[in-house]
């Protein structure tokens, strides 16, 4: 396998408060290579975000801690740096992009300063003529007349908007783009268009990604390596074949898959998976997904299943146990 | 109902939010302090006839005037040979019953006002605020004076001023609260299933308004005790020789060389009520926010 | 399906809502909108935000007066009747909410929410009763009895909407506008509301007006879909229709546009048009989609395109089509 850019491992997340303890991430592996995609997939509260910000740092200091694990960005440990360490690595080499465009910008400073006060961050004595080239130079990049620079983003429209903050994000170049759901607040079209800007810059630029969506439709269009997220734990990864080409599955990815109506072929009812994400203060004993599994069997409940890996994927289910290779009807008569 | 209810599944327990309101205001050691003292102050003050007869308050003595605190008279006695622990005693009566009462009234006219403004917005919108406008052009205690020198200073002149004075901040505070309100959904769901104007405001907007009104009346209360005690000061409260703290305060300043303590209790009385007063608004105001809910 | 052809459930004609901004401009947020909708039938309403979409629906049920037009349920205008008379009238045509958070009042528990409804309608005699038929609801939309004290902030997102939907169906309602009821919530629990949506359908025979931006959504729900764009609609015409033959050069550009979980059309262009939605402001004549249009000509600009059916129940508006259709 190819160099790798970032590799998470065994990583869990907590958040405490005077009531509660909530397990947001629980002993994750996750590794990207240089220049991939990584498609990070899972519902509301999976730990999906939270597994982002730990990356960097940037947990809540009050309530969030890292339990354990370590996070290695090139082969150095980002969760041992100190304050001013991360700070060079935060929008330098490790850039992140959120959701709502909105919050990510001041409302109150035209774009060309906010991209140029990225720019100068992380490159002190740029002149003044060349922080200006970069801003044009930047702008174009993401599809936007550099003569609108002098604009105030509450000019521009929602699509318009995540395109001036990927282009602060991709300002210093950096190695990894970390994506919390960049797509998600916009219009289909203007998704579409998003998409493929990212895709194309991704290409020219070589910048790794770790691409965070709860939306497969996404995955399938740009990321070339999946983890599907559940409660805190990867219950599957492998590469977009071995996820939407595959044979084998756990039973949470294979529900997702069901709950999505089908575009090409009409089925009277979804496939949706019953019940609810279990509470993250109290997690079952064994399988994490075994309350809403329909193959659930008795070890399911009291074991918790070890990841079994074939050369690019790798599952967390018993019905995998020992082997990869495994047909479906026994698990089920297994169960009766 | 309730046991013909819990037959089919169903449970109440309407309280739950009350309680978990009073948890919360618990948690704040000032909110509990300031309600410690409250309760002292309305215990003294509703009893006040048991502590120190009224007779006490009113009734000169020249030969005893102007002592300093001896165990005869704890706070010392007045220019008119009164005493003093008796008059701040019975002299926050009026004071916060004036204060609570014109609360009430500017609350209740404030609020219906407000509602109304914001729900049905348009011309009657555009009336209500823009007369509301010429009434808050006028200074407070200019306005006050006005209407205590038209109407003569008595108990209930006093209530229409103060609750005149004050009712434009509800106007304005729950206008916005329901502009902001009937904007939500369920306002809307609540239009949808057949909810006349008056029901929708009535159990759906002002109950959703009333944390904000609630914690604003309480600071209200104290604002008011400090400026009807400006207005007793300035002569326009209570005549005398009711006993009234602005009124004491006003009597003081004369002697406030000579007998300091003539100043100093009745002052107290005002910052120590104002201060519970404003500690449990505080209180409130973070246990009824919904956003600090955990 | 289409059995009892000459009276629709809902009719609007030439429906049109203005909203009047500061300064005197105006936004056209539906513009002349025609459409039939016959009893168990589910339209779907697509479209980008800002088309209209949502205005629509609540204008039909006059949660917003419309500015002019005419609505006909079961044939009879309500567009002129009473506040008194439309308040009984809602008891048929009820809307859920997309929002499960701001729908539900945070101060009222779930068996007060859900028996709100019939307590404004007395519908019932006592609360006994009444309760008993919020409990009976609960059971319909698969909400446990243990919630019905419950405040709607301790639910989750599924559940909540489960509150709604319950809610819009206390009436027996003949017709429900369902505003976009699955797109705050997740994957797996979307599923679980549209499955459920689909089996009340079937159970109670509801009518639906379904409104979403989801394709999926709507073509797994709806049997006729309307594609709406700045306020007028671009294509109407039966879900399998549309989907297999689309003709309006904007619902291409849609359908293309939804990034479908298959990695064998990985790498296919699927950014069509280029820009994003003008503004509904003060709309110039001509065809509303001209200028994000590749296929635009002159008299896209000078004309307003009029919606004609070009195959049975199939009706696009744009000269391109109609231009087609002359030549063949």
């Amino acid at each position: 396998m190819n160099e790798l850019i970032l590799d998470i491992d065994d990583l869990s997340v907590i958040y405490k408060t005077d009531l509660e303890t909530v397990k947001a991430v629980n002993g994750i592996n996750l590794k990207i290579g240089k220049g991939k995609t990584l498609g990070l997939v899972g519902e509301t509260g999976a730990g999906k975000t939270t597994t982002a910000l730990s990356i960097l740092k940037l947990l809540p200091e009050n309530t969030g801690k890292v339990t354990s694990g370590n996070v290695k960005f090139e082969g150095t440990n980002l969760l041992e740096m100190n304050e001013h360490e991360i700070r060079e690595i935060r929008g330098g080499q490790i850039a992140m992009v959120f959701q709502d465009p909105m919050t990510s910008l001041n409302p109150v400073m035209t774009v060309g300063d906010q991209i140029a006060e990225a720019i100068i961050m992380h490159n002190e004595g740029l002149s003044k003529g060349e922080i200006e080239k970069r801003i044009d130079e930047k702008l174009t990049m993401v599809g936007i007349l550099p003569s609108r620079k002098t604009e105030y983003p509450h000019q521009f429209s929602g699509g318009m908007k995540q395109r001036v903050v990927i282009a602060m994000a991709l300002a210093c170049e950096p190695k990894l783009l970390i994506a919390d759901e960049p797509t998600t607040a916009l219009d289909v079209t203007i998704q579409a268009q998003v998409l493929m800007m990212i895709k194309e810059l991704r290409n020219r630029l070589g910048t790794s990604m770790l691409m965070i969506t709860h939306d497969l439709g996404v995955v399938a269009k740009i990321c070339d390596d999946v983890a599907v997220m559940y409660a805190g734990e990867i219950v599957e990864a492998g590469t977009v074949h071995d996820i939407f080409l595959g044979e084998d599955h756990h039973p949470y990815t294979e529900g997702l898959f069901g709950s999505i109506p089908n575009l090409s072929s009409r089925t009277k009812r979804l496939n949706s998976i019953p019940g609810l994400m279990p509470d993250p203060t109290n997690l079952p004993e064994g399988c994490i997904f075994a309350p809403r599994c329909k193959y659930c069997m008795d070890i399911c409940i009291r074991v918790h299943p070890n990841t079994v890996f074939d050369e690019t994927h790798s599952l967390k289910c018993h019905l995998f146990d020992g082997k990869l290779r495994r047909d479906k009807q026994e698990g089920k008569s297994e169960k009766q | 109902m309730d046991n013909v209810m819990r037959n089919s599944g169903i449970s109440f327990k309407k309280q739950s939010q009350t309680k978990e309101i009073w948890r919360r205001f618990k948690k704040s050691k000032g909110a509990v302090i300031g309600l410690v003292m409250l309760v002292i102050i309305l215990m003294i003050l509703l009893f006040a006839d048991f502590i120190a007869p009224y007779t006490a308050a009113t009734k000169q003595n020249l030969a005893n005037k102007l002592q300093g605190p001896s165990l005869a008279h704890l706070f010392g006695t007045d220019s008119y040979g009164r005493d003093v622990f008796a008059r701040i005693v019975h002299g926050g009566r009026t004071s916060i019953l004036i204060a609570i009462l014109s609360t009430i009234s500017s609350c209740i006219i404030g609020s219906a006002l407000g509602a109304i403004a914001g729900y049905f917005g348009g011309k009657i919108d555009s009336i209500i605020m823009r007369s509301l406008d010429i009434f808050m052009s006028v200074p407070d205690i200019l306005f006050t004076m006005a209407v205590v020198f038209a109407l003569g200073a008595n108990f209930v002149n006093l209530l229409v001023a103060l609750t005149l004075a004050y009712f434009t901040n509800y106007v304005r505070l729950v206008r916005s609260q329901v502009l902001n309100l009937a904007e939500l959904d369920y306002v809307e769901a609540a239009r949808a299933g057949g909810a006349s104007s008056a029901r929708i405001i009535a159990s759906h907007i002002l109950p959703n308004a009333m944390g904000v009104i609630i914690v604003n009346t309480t600071l209200n209360v104290s604002k008011i005790i400090l400026y009807e005690s400006t207005l007793s000061f300035l002569g326009l409260g209570m005549p005398p020789p009711a006993p009234e703290w602005g009124l004491m305060l006003s009597e003081a300043r004369e002697f406030m060389r000579t007998s300091p303590h003539l100043l100093f209790f009745p002052a107290m009385a005002i910052v120590l009520t104002a201060c519970s007063v404003n500690l449990i608004g505080d209180g409130l105001r973070d246990a009824l926010d919904p956003h600090l809910k955990s | 399906m289409k059995n009892n052809k000459s009276t629709p459930l809902i009719e609007t004609i030439g429906l049109r809502k203005l909203f009047k901004l500061n300064g005197g401009a105006r936004l056209h947020a539906v513009d002349g909108i025609n459409l039939k909708i016959y009893p168990g039938e589910t339209v779907g309403v697509v479209g980008e935000s800002g088309c209209g979409k949502s205005t629509l629906g609540r204008t039909i049920l006059r949660l917003i007066e419309p500015t002019s037009g005419q609505i006909l349920y079961n044939g009879s205008d309500i567009t002129k009747i009473s506040a008194g008379k439309m308040r009984e009238m809602r008891k048929d045509l009820q809307i859920i909410f997309q929002d499960p958070y701001s729908s539900i009042d945070p101060r009222k528990s779930v068996i007060d929410i859900i028996a709100e409804y019939m307590f404004i309608h007395k519908v019932y005699k006592n609360k006994i009763d009444t309760y008993n038929r919020a409990a009976e609801l609960m059971d319909l939309v698969g909400l446990a009895r243990r919630y019905s004290s419950s405040y709607a902030h301790e639910l989750d997102g599924g559940r909540r909407q489960r509150i709604g939907i319950a809610r819009a169906l206390s009436l027996n309602p003949k017709f429900i506008v369902c505003d976009e009821p699955v797109s705050a919530l997740d994957v797996s629990i979307q599923a679980q509301i549209l499955n459920l949506l689909m089996d009340l359908e079937e159970e109670l025979g509801l009518t639906y007006m379904f409104v979403t931006h989801n394709l999926s959504v709507v073509k797994h729900i709806s049997t006729k879909i309307m594609v709406m764009y700045l306020g007028k609609c671009v294509e109407m015409a039966s879900s399998d229709e549309l989907f297999q033959n689309p003709m309006h050069p904007y619902t291409k550009a849609l359908l293309k546009a939804i990034p479908e979980p298959d990695i064998s059309k990985r790498d296919e262009e699927f950014a069509l048009i280029k820009g994003e939605v003008s503004s509904p402001i003060n709309v110039k004549p001509g065809c509303r989609f001209a200028k994000r249009c590749d296929f635009c000509f002159d008299r896209c600009i000078q004309e307003d395109p009029n919606l004609t059916e070009v195959s049975y129940e199939h009706f696009v508006s744009c000269f391109l089509v109609e231009k087609n259709k002359v030549e063949k």
